[in-house]
């Protein structure tokens, strides 16, 4: 059902390489800067998520620096299925988009019908998307055909609500798989494919992230549909962010430059990048003191 | 009365005006004590106290061990220009600390003459064994011409993590031309230094800490070779051993049994030098001794050779 | 499974895309800390000899084509001195020197490039026209870690000749090009030295200036006078150093129609010497080759440096199942290049290294669009001033157009396609040069098949352009005899014994 793309992983890396001695300055750093806030998924995942936190998370999205004005708003929150509710009823009047998690994240081990009930109560909770995970072990024993099957049922619950599907590509073994996964996911009717749960390591790195945006390149191609992007996990400095934006670029090209295609999955990368536009914009390095620490 | 307080300001100043050393052993990038807290005062030739050094135990060297094992595999994946640039490093921080070095050895009874020689053969040592990390596979690697429709080449590859069982002089000489070769062949080193000169060996910890060696690859005990070796000769971690002759027969023939428990590689090489030589020829003693020493036999005595087969087809 | 299109998503997710055009700003190198000469005279026995502008010559800034310095036109005398200077050196003082001596020397050279990476780097570019970022990246470290390697096998030479006692064979005259000025310094000096050699060496024409700012750091780093010679000149110059009876041995690294000058010149005097000439390497891939990785591989092969490179995979040979695929990925591939300004760090293609240089490249892709060849070039805008030439791609060639039988030497490349392995090689083969060529596909029984059958010095499979100092390169058939780095590169300066060396 999907072919094996041969993928050179020493290749893979030098072209990653080469994307890193960019230097992204003046006004197209500026311009990064203010592309990476509005791509990013403000996200707290953590058993230990009361109320409380997830209330300071939402308002962090709708006030992340007070000082400067024009600061763009983020492009969404994700929540644990149980905090869509309250984080929708902070959020309904802004732009950010309530994302959600669910089919027994991050492990995704449970039956599917305990999965699909997941997604439907986030759904019914109002989440506006949905980030799913796939099946690893049955991935890698070579159930394909399961793994697929699971995807496209999971999109028909979805209902209006866009899906993304977070391949764990830390398990997947190889760029070879990462690509195989991204192609099936695509097929099965993704909307976005996502890096990783952020929940192991390594979560997103540049060369997985490559190979998935060849894919996304390659099936935009044979079917012209775009499909999204979303790394997750271990992003934390901006300098890291606009690495990705230029790979973005490069291998997309500018359609791709925008949150309805491109994504950050990301905590503390939001500080980082308004430290870093606080530099640009006053020539001074900046301390955390002065950034809110949500 | 002001005059007075000066005075003694000046006199207490004096007496206080060098602040010696502690020595410790140095594992896994650090400074610590023996786990014993037991140690063995050296001395000068005439009896004088120097210092106290650690007498180390087991715990020692499994701590020394487990600490070389995690290291090992970092250092051996580094490229081979990368390993000779850092060994480099070592002779350039060595340099710098010349006198350091020298003064040490002469408390211990070398002639002023001897500790220079040996120090700068030293330095020779390291600069010659840091050109040889790039070139021992293309010296010693091979294709071979199989015969049949395979491509088929032989490389050395690490053994692992080396015991390395000091001689007793040369101090530092000695020391070093049992753990470079070590190195170029990627294997970690737990050392166990010289118990009659072991300050040298100390200080060159130090060395190793400032220059660009990963924490872990080299790691430096003292302590009684008559307690050291049997825990480190049984360790079930440790893949090679290596000494020279002037290890007494008892120890060594321990050494070659239970090597038996995990297959260790031994070797003892000949004899090094003892103080009396060295200090009554230095020049004669440390070349001839230099110049065996600078021998790529020995690096390949600390790898494995490892051969692949791959075929030949459309 | 419902189909999710662009439109649903904006109704319940976020503001409305904007899409931006997204360019990078210009980032340039600082060159506030970079010192050097308006006037350079010769390296000659340690120091520079008095600069005389009635025997100068300039050196131009291919970015703008102005003047950038002048140096010396070294005469017959001037050579004769270096010479004389190198003979000295390796009589007296170079000859007595240790093994153990010249390898502490050449480590201090390699760490001192190191410790003043960033100023040769920025020369490099300059001078040549090769972006910042190649020579940051590229040229200034190989070329230290050229030394660095040599340094190690000045007192260990016996290993690489088992059975002879290797010495050196004396006055090296040197030769080299233009396309990496430093770095064919350091494959030429680096070697010579280690086995004992003294040299006289000639940089190009149009790139001296790394070549002489070299001569700092031997000054530096106490390198006993005329151990090293820089004698600057154009063709004359070379022809002085080549034929001076007391030279014992010639490398030279540049076209093979000068190689073969050469080559007549010093028929009768049985001198040892070596050549790196011109190339016309094929870039094979195969249906099963990792795609996106191999047009990585092309822009390497070809469009880098400019294509100033010999080894260059000048020639694409396409199984012909993937051919429009490849074209389509290259072409998009190619979009991004940025060619422009040396030193800006963005820049990917710089500037083409002369005026000739780049009137020879447009003079060939206009005999092969004459030819019937359908021509594409790289959309970016390139810069007003200077000596530019954008990254072209010639489809519609055969094996007997000129564009795929002679060295270009610029950022063009010919695309043909093949149906069998045996076929490819055979393409490959069919040109009189033989330095390089590169085999793609994800099947290692291939590789080591296509390897063993393809006549050149260099095969590099699933990568491109990849130098080493302990990797040999050199040419087989008119690219040239001998060969650079590893053990290999040593055989070059050395006599084994009362029949000579190797060559």
């Amino acid at each position: 059902m999907i072919d094996r793309i041969p993928i050179d992983a020493v290749g893979i890396q030098e072209r990653v390489a080469r994307i890193c001695t960019r230097s992204i300055k003046k006004e197209s750093k500026l311009q990064a800067l203010d592309l990476a806030l509005r791509m990013m998924d403000l996200t707290t995942l953590e058993g230990s998520d009361s109320e409380g936190k997830v209330r300071q998370l939402c308002n962090k999205a709708l006030h992340p620096y007070t000082e400067l004005p024009n600061i763009p708003s983020v492009a969404a929150v994700c929540v644990y299925p149980n905090r869509v509710a309250l984080a929708k009823s902070i959020l309904k009047n802004s732009s950010i988009s309530i994302a959600s998690v669910a089919t027994a994240f991050p492990s995704g081990m449970s039956s599917l019908q305990i999965k699909l009930d997941d997604v439907k109560f986030a759904v019914s909770e109002g989440a506006d998307e949905i980030d799913m995970v796939i099946s690893r072990g049955a991935f890698l024993s070579g159930e394909y055909a399961k793994v697929y099957d699971e995807i496209a049922l999971i999109k028909e619950v979805c209902g209006t609500a866009h899906l993304k599907v977070i391949l764990e590509t830390g398990e997947l073994g190889s760029l070879e798989n990462v690509r195989m996964a991204s192609d099936l996911a695509m097929k099965a009717g993704a909307d976005f494919i996502k890096t990783s749960t952020g929940k192991i390591s390594p979560s997103a790195t540049m060369p997985v992230v490559l190979v998935m945006l060849q894919a996304i390149r390659d099936f935009h191609e044979t079917t012209g549909r775009k499909i999204g992007m979303k790394p997750a996990g271990g992003i934390r400095s901006s300098k890291q962010a606009i690495q990705y934006l230029v790979m973005v670029k490069e291998t997309l090209g500018n359609d791709w430059l925008d949150p309805s295609l491109f994504r950050f999955g990301a905590s503390s990368l939001a500080n980082d990048v308004l430290m870093q536009w606080v530099k640009e914009k006053t020539g001074r390095y900046q301390s955390l003191n002065y950034f809110s620490n949500d | 009365m002001a005059k007075k307080q000066t005075n003694d300001d000046t006199s207490q100043i004096n007496t206080m005006n060098s602040i010696p050393k502690t020595y410790k052993n140095y594992i896994n990038g650090e400074f610590p004590r023996t786990e014993s807290g037991r140690y063995y005062s050296v001395e000068a030739l005439d009896g004088k106290h120097i210092a106290n050094v650690g007498l180390s135990t087991r715990k020692d060297i499994r701590n020394a061990v487990q600490a070389a094992r995690k290291a090992q595999a970092s250092w051996a994946n580094k490229t081979a220009y990368n390993r000779g640039q850092i060994i480099y490093r070592i002779a350039e921080i060595l340099s710098g600390r010349r006198e350091q070095f020298t003064n040490e050895m002469v408390l211990l009874g070398y002639t002023k003459e001897a500790a220079e020689l040996e120090l700068n053969a030293c330095i020779e040592l390291i600069v010659y064994f840091a050109g040889w990390t790039d070139k021992i596979g293309q010296v010693f690697g091979s294709v071979n011409p199989v015969a049949s429709d395979h491509f088929n080449f032989s490389r050395q590859e690490p053994v692992g993590v080396v015991g390395i069982l000091s001689p007793e002089t040369p101090s530092l000489l000695g020391m070093l031309g049992l753990l470079l070769p070590n190195m170029v062949a990627g294997n970690s080193q737990v050392i166990i230094a010289s118990k009659q000169f072991p300050l040298p060996s100390c200080t060159f910890a130090e060395v190793l800490a400032t220059s660009d060696v990963p924490a872990g690859t080299v790691n430096i005990i003292t302590g009684l070779k008559s307690e050291l070796i049997p825990p480190i000769s049984q360790h079930m971690d440790v893949d090679v051993l290596v000494g020279d002759h002037s290890l007494d027969i008892e120890l060594r023939v321990m050494c070659e049994l239970e090597s038996a428990s995990n297959m260790k590689k031994v070797y003892f090489w000949e004899s090094f030098i003892s103080l009396e030589e060295l200090n009554s020829s230095p020049n004669e003693t440390i070349s001839t001794c230099v110049h065996s020493l600078k021998d790529p036999y020995h690096i390949l005595h600390l790898q494995e050779v490892k051969t692949t087969w791959h075929p030949i087809s459309e | 499974m419902s189909e999710k299109n662009l439109s649903d998503q904006s109704t319940r997710s976020n503001q409305a895309s904007i899409s931006i055009d997204w360019s990078y700003a210009d980032a340039p190198e600082s060159t506030s800390h970079v010192t050097f000469s308006k006037h350079y005279g010769l390296f000659i026995d340690g120091s520079f000899t008095e600069y005389n502008e009635n025997q100068s010559f300039e050196s131009i800034n291919p970015t703008n084509g102005e003047s950038l310095y002048r140096c010396t036109e070294a005469n017959k005398s001037d050579v004769d001195a270096a010479v004389t200077a190198a003979r000295k050196a390796f009589k007296g003082t170079w000859g007595t020197t240790s093994g153990t001596q010249r390898s502490h020397y050449l480590y201090r050279i390699a760490r001192m490039l190191q410790e003043r990476a960033r100023e040769f780097a920025v020369l490099e570019s300059m001078d040549g026209g090769k972006p910042i970022r190649e020579s940051r990246d590229i040229d200034i470290p190989l070329a230290a870690a050229y030394f660095f390697y040599y340094a190690g096998w000045a007192d260990k030479l016996a290993y690489a000749f088992p059975g002879k006692s290797p010495k050196p064979l004396g006055v090296c005259a040197q030769i080299i090009p233009w396309n990496f000025p430093l770095l064919m310094l350091a494959w030429k000096i680096a070697p010579a030295l280690a086995c004992g050699n003294t040299v006289v060496l000639k940089p190009a024409e149009t790139t001296s200036l790394t070549a002489l700012k070299f001569c700092e750091l031997l000054h530096d780093v106490g390198l006993p006078d005329g151990v090293v010679n820089i004698v600057t000149g154009a063709a004359k110059t070379g022809e002085y150093l080549v034929q001076h009876p007391d030279i014992d041995k010639i490398a030279f690294t540049g076209s093979t129609g000068v190689g073969k000058v050469i080559q007549q010149s010093i028929a009768e005097r049985q001198l040892p010497a070596t050549f790196e000439l011109g190339g016309k390497g094929a870039f094979i891939l195969f249906d099963d080759a990792a795609l996106n990785e191999a047009v990585e591989g092309i822009v390497n092969a070809i469009f880098f440096n400019q294509g100033h490179v010999c080894c260059a995979g000048s020639r694409l040979l396409v199984q012909e199942g993937v051919a429009e695929k490849v074209i389509d990925l290259l072409k998009k591939r190619m979009q991004h290049l940025i060619v422009g300004d040396p030193l800006d760090k963005n820049t990917d293609i710089g500037a083409v290294n002369s005026k000739e240089q780049l009137e020879t490249i447009q003079r060939y892709v206009k005999t092969g669009i004459q030819e019937g060849a359908t021509c594409f070039e790289c959309s970016g805008s390139l810069p007003t001033s200077g000596y530019y030439f954008p990254p072209t791609i010639l489809t519609g060639v055969s094996q007997s157009s000129t564009v795929v039988q002679e060295e270009i030497f610029g950022p063009v490349l010919t695309i043909q396609t093949f149906r069998t392995t045996d076929e490819a090689i055979e393409k490959a083969n069919n040109t009189p040069y033989g330095l390089a060529n590169g085999i793609w596909t994800d099947k290692g029984s291939k590789i080591f098949y296509v390897g063993s059958k393809l006549k050149s010095g260099v095969v590099w499979s699933n990568t491109y352009n990849k130098f080493d100092p302990t990797s040999p390169f050199g040419g087989f058939k008119e690219s040239g005899k001998g060969r650079e780095g590893g053990i290999s590169g040593l055989h070059a300066y050395v006599k084994l014994d009362h029949n000579g060396g190797m060559y």
